[in-house]
């Protein structure tokens, strides 16, 4: 992979690591024994680590120069690859907190395993560790592909995938160490978040400058979610983690707004982390490699572009459906309320197209697991956001909200919807990136279909029962008009529900570990003997190496 | 004139949704004007044409 920079690249990624030891070790030196201090030596020792292993290489010969002309997958492949060890890592530490809510005793007394410090690691871990990694990965696949044009730049590629990396481990570490900015989905501190900052604008940049260099005339849609995603999530990013630090050598930091206006900044961006994170993204995964999968166009093109306008522009508003019943005002509640029913329109379009892509294929989505895998992920989509708007109707809100409703809501999205889009995208892309002719196992993937699914049904099964349970105990009067339940009743009715949960969340985390088995195994499978066509874009524009 | 809550539910209420509208109309016409047919049909099938190698 070094091997495919140039010296002169080479010589510029060993001062950019020097430039992460020395902002490492100067975090290290202000925070000194915070929290600050030890993710300073954190990113210095991993700066360090990445200039060896350049430096290992440094004297290796110049890649060929007509490397230019083919498109450059390697920071995809790693991308790939690490979001299904991100995967494998979040699932386990999210089974283990569902077994915390069975059997609290299982934190084994240490501060590091309780549960408000690993709930965060699995959340951050599986959004950011594996989507992240993932949109990434397969957004350099499609750009490229889409735009006939080679990724503008070798460093920048690197720069965003280790970077990223770098940036999830220092939110998961942090919350272990017991750090938290308090803001769901948004819990790194203020140096993570500048950090991410930089890494995103590279990201921003380098995608519209390879989509200037395209040699398409129309920007197929993919890549328009593509870039609603990084576009949207840097504005959430920077807004809601607005913040002051207690001092410049500490790692805690207090947010710019208060009462109200934070929490409305907050699910203004937990909402749309949703929307531009966990969804365009991924709809521009779906639709690429769903038409690619199936060998069919996209039912309707027309109809892709209405859906992706209504997406972006319905979504902003929805965010308040979170604060309902709160000090926020009661106008504000419903115009979330009313976009975010709204907002089943566009969804559905976008679901239902998928669908009748299918429409006339239905012999491939029975017989081939990873076209299934989309299948199953687009009717996922179209459920949880319907029953999305649903939640947020106020009265049903009332039922719903602060019980396992919500979670098994968040679930049927981010396990039917985003995990298996991503591993039905994984599928189709591993073979053509390592220049395989199959998967390893296709019995492999069929195991990993079959255990995803069952894992996902059991948990949104168990999570709506337990959900509406608890909703039902919490407004249950007993003749006298007080309360018929007290809490703890609530938590011990709850008991089976979450021991059914913690048992579907296992199939799903064993079905992650069969898929990045079967990837593993399927990069070290011999590569077909014909090289491959794809490798040359058919025009090739004069252009500088850089 | 005062920038107080009355202020922006009003703007809210009234331009705010004329804006939407007129780019909900906006979409609609660029989606489906007779001209650009040609050139989404050749983007919803460009992504097919590209050989990768055989799949399953």
């Amino acid at each position: 992979m070094i091997s495919q920079l140039t010296r002169d690249e080479r010589a510029l990624a060993m001062v950019l690591c020097v430039l992460l030891t020395l902002f490492g070790a100067t975090l290290g030196l202000v925070g000194r024994d915070d929290v600050l201090g030890w993710h300073g030596a954190l990113l210095a020792l991993s700066g360090m680590v990445l200039l060896i292993v350049i430096m290992s290489k440094i004297y290796d010969p110049d890649p060929n120069p007509d490397r230019v002309t083919k498109y450059y997958d390697d920071p995809t492949k790693v991308g790939v690859i690490v979001s299904m060890m991100w995967l494998v890592f979040a699932t386990f530490v999210g089974d283990w907190v569902a077994w915390l809510l069975v059997y609290p005793e299982a934190t084994f007394d240490a501060g590091w395993s309780s549960f408000g410090r690993l709930r965060p690691v699995h959340t951050t871990g599986v959004i950011f560790g594996f989507g992240g990694n993932a949109l990434i990965a397969t957004s350099f696949h499609v750009l490229q592909r889409t735009s006939r044009a080679r990724l503008a730049g070798n460093l920048s590629p690197w720069i965003v995938v280790i970077g990223f990396n770098l940036f999830c481990l220092l939110a998961v570490t942090g919350y272990m160490f017991g750090i938290t900015a308090s803001k769901e989905y948004a819990e790194p501190e203020w140096y993570a978040d500048l950090f991410l900052v930089v890494i995103w604008v590279v990201y921003f940049v380098l995608y519209l400058r390879t989509l200037a260099r395209r040699q398409e005339p129309h920007i197929y849609v993919a890549n328009w979610y593509f870039l609603a995603f990084i576009l949207v999530v840097a504005i959430l990013h920077i807004i809601n983690n607005l913040a002051v630090p207690v001092s410049l050598g500490h790692a805690k930091s207090y947010s710019l707004f208060s009462g109200v206006q934070d929490a409305m900044t907050q699910w203004w961006y937990g909402h749309n982390a949703v929307a531009f994170f966990l969804t365009a993204g991924f709809l521009g995964m779906l639709y690429y490699y769903l038409p690619r999968r199936a060998g069919r166009p996209i039912f309707s093109y027309r109809m892709s572009i209405i859906s992706f306008w209504g997406i972006t522009f319905l979504y902003m508003w929805a965010g308040s459906h979170h604060l309902h019943y709160t000090a926020l005002p009661h106008w504000v509640q419903n115009l979330g309320m009313t976009f975010s029913i709204v907002l089943v329109v566009p969804s559905w379009a976008s679901a239902g197209n998928a669908l009748l892509t299918l429409n006339g294929a239905w012999e491939k989505v029975r017989d081939d697991a990873t076209l299934r895998f989309m299948f199953v992920a687009a009717v996922f989509y179209g459920l949880s956001t319907f029953e999305g708007s649903f939640m947020a109707i106020r009265p049903v809100n009332s039922l719903s909200h602060y019980t396992d409703w919500t979670v098994g809501h968040v679930h049927a999205g981010a396990l039917g919807w985003v995990a298996m889009i991503t591993f039905g995208a994984f599928y189709t892309l591993v073979p053509m990136l390592w220049n395989k002719e199959r998967m390893y196992s296709s019995r492999l993937i069929e195991a990993h279909f079959w255990l995803a699914l069952a894992g996902t049904v059991i948990y949104v099964f168990s999570m709506w029962n337990s959900g509406i349970v608890q909703g039902l105990m919490w407004r249950a009067y007993a003749e006298n008009g007080t309360l018929a339940y007290s809490f703890i009743d609530s938590v011990d009715a709850m008991r089976p529900y979450y021991f059914a949960r913690a048992v579907g969340g296992f199939l799903f985390f064993l079905g992650g570990v069969i898929g990045l088995y079967n990837i593993w195994m399927t990069t070290r499978m011999p590569a077909v003997e014909k090289p491959p066509v794809y490798d040359l874009p058919p025009v090739v524009a004069a252009e500088p190496a850089e | 004139m005062e920038f107080d809550h009355n202020f922006f539910v009003g703007f809210a209420k009234s331009y705010g949704l004329f804006y939407m509208m007129a780019f909900f109309f906006g979409t609609v016409v660029y989606a489906y004007w007779p001209s650009n047919q040609k050139k989404f049909d050749r983007a919803a099938k460009s992504i097919l044409d590209e050989d990768e190698g055989t799949q399953r």
